[in-house]
């Protein structure tokens, strides 16, 4: 199976790289971006064949690595 | 008194570590990041500046769940001494030893540069030869330093009088222009500055020495 998982900032975190894209963009004319928040994704193959175990298992890598949950949100998407 | 200081595969300011201990009268034992224990009777664990595993994922994120960090956990759940700077203190908060986290500078540059720092507590091992409110002079090189963490955690550090040090003029857009804070026993402490750059007068500076010599002393006396 494949998972795909997006990490991004809390709503609330400041991005001071997504607001340097948001301002970049201004600069080459595309001035109606209101917001940029930029984030990651990460593609994982897996071994598992069940769905259900697949995603708690990328949902435990989320909580141990792969996000900072401090600061991170993340959605996982099973495939 | 004896201090391990950690290396991982870019931690590039460990030597500077070891001899800033050194200079303070330890004995400094260097621990690689395969390491699954710590030397036997380690007082101070040091994690040093650099960028641990190219800063990949986040930074000091693979060095956190490292063999060796879970060793350094324990260390810090019994009651042992942890420093962590620059890219230690992003350590540490990776391994949920001090709360918040370091995020990209607000500025988006890299900032290499002396800063001037404000002793906000006295009250632990490594600002206790520091007087209150004491203007000191200490270099900064990272490019994530910006202390992020939640308004009731902010609020709950400074009540707690865990804030370290704080930046004079804020370098990096950190709340609360914080640059150090310490653990609820305040035996842990992060902070982004390098006091270990200035402990010698060929530096350009001392003012590091007195928070190696003051948690040395604080070890010796307890």
């Amino acid at each position: 199976m494949k998972a795909r998982v997006h990490v991004m900032l809390k709503d609330g975190v400041l991005d001071p790289q997504g607001e340097a894209v948001r301002h970049a963009l201004g600069t080459l004319g595309f001035s109606g971006v209101t917001a940029v928040r930029q984030g990651k994704v990460i593609d994982l193959d897996l071994a598992a064949t069940d769905r259900a175990a697949a995603e708690a298992e990328v949902k435990a890598m989320c909580e141990k690595l792969l996000a900072n949950t401090v600061i991170e949100k993340y959605t996982v998407e099973i495939s | 008194m004896k201090a391990a200081v950690i290396t991982f595969p870019g931690s590039n300011c460990d030597r500077d570590m070891a001899v800033a201990f050194e200079r303070a009268g330890a004995d400094v034992a260097r621990v690689w990041h395969k390491d699954t224990a710590l030397p036997a009777g380690v007082d101070v664990v040091a994690i040093p500046g650099g960028f641990s595993f190219g800063d990949y994922l986040r930074c000091g994120a693979i060095a956190a769940r490292s063999p060796i960090g879970a060793a350094v956990i324990d260390h810090a759940r019994r009651g042992g001494y942890v420093l962590g700077v620059c890219n230690g203190f992003q350590v540490l908060t990776e391994m949920g030893l001090l709360p918040g986290a370091l995020m990209r500078n607000a500025g988006l540059k890299f900032v290499c540069k002396r800063v001037d720092l404000r002793v906000a507590t006295t009250d632990s091992a490594y600002t206790s030869g520091y007087g209150l409110g004491e203007v000191i002079s200490v270099p900064v090189a990272h490019h994530d330093g910006n202390y992020t963490v939640d308004a009731e955690t902010l609020a709950r550090l400074q009540g707690e009088d865990r804030v370290a040090f704080t930046y004079m003029d804020n370098p990096n857009g950190a709340m609360g222009d914080i640059a150090g804070v310490l653990s609820e026993n305040r035996r842990v402490l992060g902070m982004m500055p390098h006091p270990e750059r200035v402990v010698d007068a060929a530096h350009g500076g001392t003012d590091g020495a007195r928070l190696f010599a003051g948690l040395i002393g604080g070890l010796a006396l307890a």
